[in-house]
């Protein structure tokens, strides 16, 4: 297999290990706030009626917010450490592709989103697309 | 949660979103390829790299990026609304090659086009297939909280 060169110069494994880190924390972040913001229903509703304070204080008082965050803030000091040895265009769209994969499949099984042969089509064609990406 | 097509104003809120993530991924890569290799050995140099101004755009953008995302979710599913985010990979690539100046190979660019057909499908379909979750949320707590409050102030006249 032929891998760029910014990833042999930090190491397949390394790299391998530092974007998987990147998707699954990312992926469990956003999931419970995907939950989060679901259960509490339109936000612009909710502003309307209690104001942006009262938007605001929904959000952020939501465990599901909460824990959501906590692994969001993991996922992005994973981002820098990850920047600062390999470059944007391989960390960027890797990352953020593999992370859409195992969202659907979160979606579908632990927010039980309708994911149709659209989606999963979609899902097949950012494999592919990452797979190029990567090598 | 809607069914039905989203309002101009919610396209925009999905447009931020794919415009502020590239935007803000590309000057948090710029900030951290100025700075001195980083090791697994000494963790804090990643919260001090925070408050370098590159690094603190770059910040400032993904916090956009986030209100516009949550607000996003609020209205319509995951799976539609994590496409908008992907589509900034062609930004990525573009702010990648023109501004950092990095090679971006023909294979690399079949991939972006790939995945950027790939959210096309997506888009396509409708925005919300769910129901609100019937979880106990904070809004009904907090609401809860002030109409208490407004009884007691009631009895005490």
């Amino acid at each position: 297999m032929i891998f760029p060169s910014n990833l042999i110069q930090s190491g397949f494994w390394q790299a391998t290990a530092m974007i998987a880190t990147i998707v699954l924390t990312s992926s469990v972040g956003e999931v419970q706030t995907a939950a989060a913001m679901k259960s509490m229903g339109d936000l612009d509703d909710i502003r309307a009626r209690s104001g942006i304070g009262g938007a605001i204080r929904a959000v952020v008082t939501s465990p599901l917010f909460v824990a959501g965050i906590f692994f969001m803030a993991i996922a992005f000091f994973s981002l820098l450490f990850a920047l600062n040895h390999m470059n944007l265009s391989l960390v960027g769209p890797a990352a953020a592709s593999l992370t859409l994969v195992t969202n659907t499949i979160a979606a579908k099984l632990f927010l039980r989103e309708n994911v149709d042969r659209r989606r999963w089509t979609a899902a097949i064609l950012v494999c592919v697309g990452v797979y190029f990406l990567a090598h | 949660m809607s069914h039905h097509r989203l309002s101009a104003q919610q396209y925009l809120i999905l447009a931020f979103v794919s415009v502020s993530v590239p935007l803000g991924d590309a000057s948090l890569s710029h900030g951290m390829t100025n700075l001195p290799a980083i090791s697994l050995a000494h963790p804090l140099t990643l919260i001090a790299a925070v408050f370098t101004p590159w690094i603190a755009l770059g910040i400032a953008l993904l916090i956009g990026y986030f209100a516009s995302y949550l607000t996003a979710l609020s209205w319509a599913d995951l799976t539609y609304v994590m496409p908008a985010t992907a589509l900034g990979n062609v930004f990525v690539a573009l702010l990648a090659h023109f501004w950092l100046h990095e090679t971006i190979s023909p294979l690399r660019w079949i991939g972006v086009v790939l995945i950027t057909v790939g959210v096309g499908f997506v888009a396509q379909g409708p925005a919300s297939t769910t129901p609100p979750l019937n979880l106990p949320t904070s809004i009904n707590q907090a609401d809860n909280a002030l109409v208490e409050e407004a009884l007691e102030k009631e009895q005490v006249r």
